[in-house]
């Protein structure tokens, strides 16, 4: 097979005028699509942003998270030890019956690996921002808080189809016998947040910082620093079901994550050096 | 009062109370037993309310709907069914299916009835409902859309009932029209009740309300032929040639309607397979817990023993429909449970591959959701004796009954009325007019 030979040396230059703004424009945003696709792609199908704002597009995408503050939770799955103090405070502070959990530590065991055997997965309401529990309650019994972002109960109203707890895709909710209701996480809105406090309950009981509870449109805010940096894949569960969660997971051990949360660009280190 | 009573029951062709009395011991005790049962089945469901049906009910966080819903669809899915085959006849016009619609309108509104005693103890907080579904109402839920639609498909089928026995035809037509689209509409939203879940993979997507209204007719046609034949052996006289030729017409349609059913079930078993979370609860019906459920009981009892019986029989030997359709209500019943359990046991956490959600979560029906199942079970026989004896078995045919001034309409078989100096004609006319 021949190919044209083309001398690159000799080649005359066109120049730029014949190049017209329409080209021109369509280069610079083939260039942008592209740097956007690997700059924020990471966090493209996970992040719950409506409308396709990213980080990488610069900083409008403030605005772009619906609620304010927008309760977010990031979970650095490395980190839990499965101690299950987040799950014990849980319990003290919403007054969770025996029979229930708002929270779990799920385990899930490897076999081969070499540098671990099992992970722990903390799972909780993921207070999606397209909750299927809120679609499927008949009597809007369960709602998406306007301001917050929260799912929340009005236990009042729950006549107790149990609809919702088979429509929640995290199963993240039990029948309370004691509330006559479907009873849930509700970030502490009820026993903390609304009081003044700025943590949950199992955040502030992880002795590892495994759970980081904060502002999603907040740039200072922990949680945003973990969801917008590009070092660490952040995940969220499920993604297949659409439904745009607000709890992330992420390995979090990492170097750069502490470089972030320092307020450090990220470094190289050597590991043969170190 | 008590005269007005004796002449509308003479105008709808009624017995009353006095006909149980007539009826023999063996009959009675039936009936008796019948009630008893549901007496049971309330003091037992409402001794689980009492004390807190966590304590007392096999479902669980996970497997939060049990043999009560099933129970409950296996209901209303009967009781749209009895509507869509009796629409044939009183709202489509084929006139071999008329002389069946008011035992079938009759017993869709006593499955329905006998569906929402189900609910009743399923739902936890049953009174919250009547308040929050009217006050507090979410558009986008399928749940409401099912309740509120049953609710409306209620009074329109009694609605159509009552006008049913005052013969106007072209009211009872036009409610009977109304009664079938919104319980379609109302059954399909059953199937999208659990059709829309995310996290059932089982479940999701369009086939279930589909497959629900085609099952939906099948259930219908059984059960009409059932009731039917069961009407027969209580008394021999409700059989006429009308009647017969409408038994081979109901048969003729269920025999297509249970291949059509065949049809999805392959269907749904070849499709799942290829899906990793789907096979797991394929395999379950196929070779592991519930394959005696789906062998024996919702293919051989539900599907092919029927098929089989109902082609031998050809539509004439009604003691092999009623054997066939009986066991096929038997056979339908866990065609339902076999939808509503298995869609749940695959826990929403067993593709992260974690330790707790390896295994296929397991449910049994507890003694009190057994008891309340069988109350609204119950319910619907203790109607159904009843309701043969004390409505005259559902006919108005017979010539003794046959009251001053009415005419047994050729058209629909039933008895009109004639208004002054009209001609049995006219009044045909008149009773089938379409407004």
């Amino acid at each position: 097979m021949k190919f044209p030979q083309i001398d690159l040396n000799t080649l005359k230059n066109e120049g730029t005028e014949t190049v017209s703004i329409k080209e021109r424009r369509n280069f610079l945003k083939l260039g942008l699509a592209i740097t956007g696709v690997y700059a924020g792609g990471k966090i493209l199908s996970l992040s719950s942003t409506y409308g396709s704002a990213h980080a990488s597009v610069g900083l409008d995408f403030v605005e772009k998270y619906p609620y304010n503050p927008h309760y977010s939770m990031v979970i650095r799955q490395s980190l839990c030890i499965d101690c299950e103090k987040c799950v014990d405070a849980c319990k003290k502070t919403n007054h969770v019956p025996d029979y229930g959990y708002r929270t779990r530590i799920l385990t899930r065991k490897y076999q081969g690996q070499l540098d671990k055997k099992v992970e722990f997965i903390p799972v909780l309401c993921n207070h999606c921002n397209d909750a299927p529990c809120v679609r499927a309650c008949p009597t809007k019994a369960t709602y998406k808080d306007q301001v917050t972002g929260i799912v929340r109960m009005e236990s009042k109203k729950c006549i107790g189809c149990k609809t919702c707890m088979l429509a929640c895709p995290y199963d993240a909710r039990y029948f309370s016998a004691e509330r006559h209701a479907v009873d849930k996480c509700d970030f502490c809105w009820e026993e903390r947040l609304s009081k003044g406090e700025t943590e949950t309950g199992c955040s502030s009981a992880c002795p590892t910082g495994a759970r980081t509870f904060g502002n999603l449109t907040d740039p200072t805010n922990i949680v945003f620093k973990l969801v917008h940096q590009l070092e660490e894949t952040v995940w969220v569960l499920r993604p297949e079901d659409g439904t745009k969660p607000n709890i992330f997971y992420m390995k979090g051990n990492m170097l750069s994550v502490d470089n972030i949360l320092k307020g450090q660009k990220f470094q190289y280190s050597d590991p043969a050096k170190s | 009062m008590t005269r007005s009573m004796v002449d509308i029951s003479r105008r709808w062709g009624f017995h009353g109370i006095d006909a149980l009395k007539n009826a023999s011991p063996g009959y009675l005790m039936l009936m008796g037993s019948f009630a008893l049962l549901a007496v049971a089945g309330a003091a037992v469901g409402l001794h689980g309310m009492i004390v807190g049906y966590h304590h007392v009910y096999g479902v669980s966080r996970e497997i939060s709907w049990g043999i009560l819903i099933s129970a409950y669809v296996f209901c209303v899915v009967t009781s749209t069914g009895l509507c869509i085959i009796s629409s044939i006849g009183h709202v489509f016009g084929g006139e071999a299916f008329m002389p069946i619609a008011k035992r079938a309108v009759f017993m869709s509104i006593i499955f329905m009835l006998g569906g929402f005693c189900i609910i009743f103890f399923d739902i936890e907080n049953p009174f919250r409902m009547a308040i929050y579904n009217v006050i507090s109402p979410n558009l986008s839920s399928n749940m409401w859309w099912m309740g509120t639609l049953y609710g409306a498909y209620l009074v329109f089928m009694v609605i159509e009932y009552y006008f049913l026995l005052e013969q106007n035809h072209s009211l009872s037509r036009l409610m009977g029209f109304f009664g079938l689209v919104v319980g379609i509409a109302a059954h399909s939203n059953l199937g999208a009740v659990f059709g829309m879940l995310h996290g059932r993979p089982f479940w999701y997507g369009p086939y279930l309300p589909i497959y629900f209204i085609f099952s939906a007719a099948m259930s219908g046609g059984c059960a009409i032929m059932f009731v039917t034949t069961l009407a027969w052996k209580i008394n021999p006289e409700i059989m006429n040639q009308r009647m017969e030729r409408a038994m081979k017409a109901i048969c003729q349609v269920t025999i297509f309607l249970i291949s059509t059913i065949i049809f999805f079930t392959i269907w749904k078993i070849v499709t799942g397979i290829v899906s990793h979370e789907k096979t797991i609860v394929i395999m379950s019906l196929v070779t592991g817990d519930y394959a005696v459920n789906f062998w024996l009981f919702e293919i051989f009892l539900g599907m092919l023993l029927p098929l089989f019986l109902l082609i031998r029989s050809r539509g004439n030997n009604f003691n092999m429909i009623m054997w066939a359709t009986g066991l096929m209500m038997i056979g339908i019943f866990f065609m339902r449970y076999d939808i509503v359990i298995p869609g749940q046991m695959v826990s929403v956490y067993h593709g992260l591959g974690v330790e707790e959600a390896l295994d296929i979560l397991k449910y049994t029906p507890s003694f009190h959701e057994i008891m309340a199942a069988l109350l609204g079970l119950s319910v619907i026989c203790f109607a159904f004796f009843a309701g043969e004896k004390m409505l005259n078995g559902h006919q108005l045919e017979k010539h003794e009954i046959v009251p001053e001034g009415g005419y047994i309409c050729p058209g629909c078989g039933a008895i009109h009325f004639l208004a002054e100096g009209e001609t049995e004609e006219e009044a045909t006319k008149r009773h089938h007019k379409i407004w």
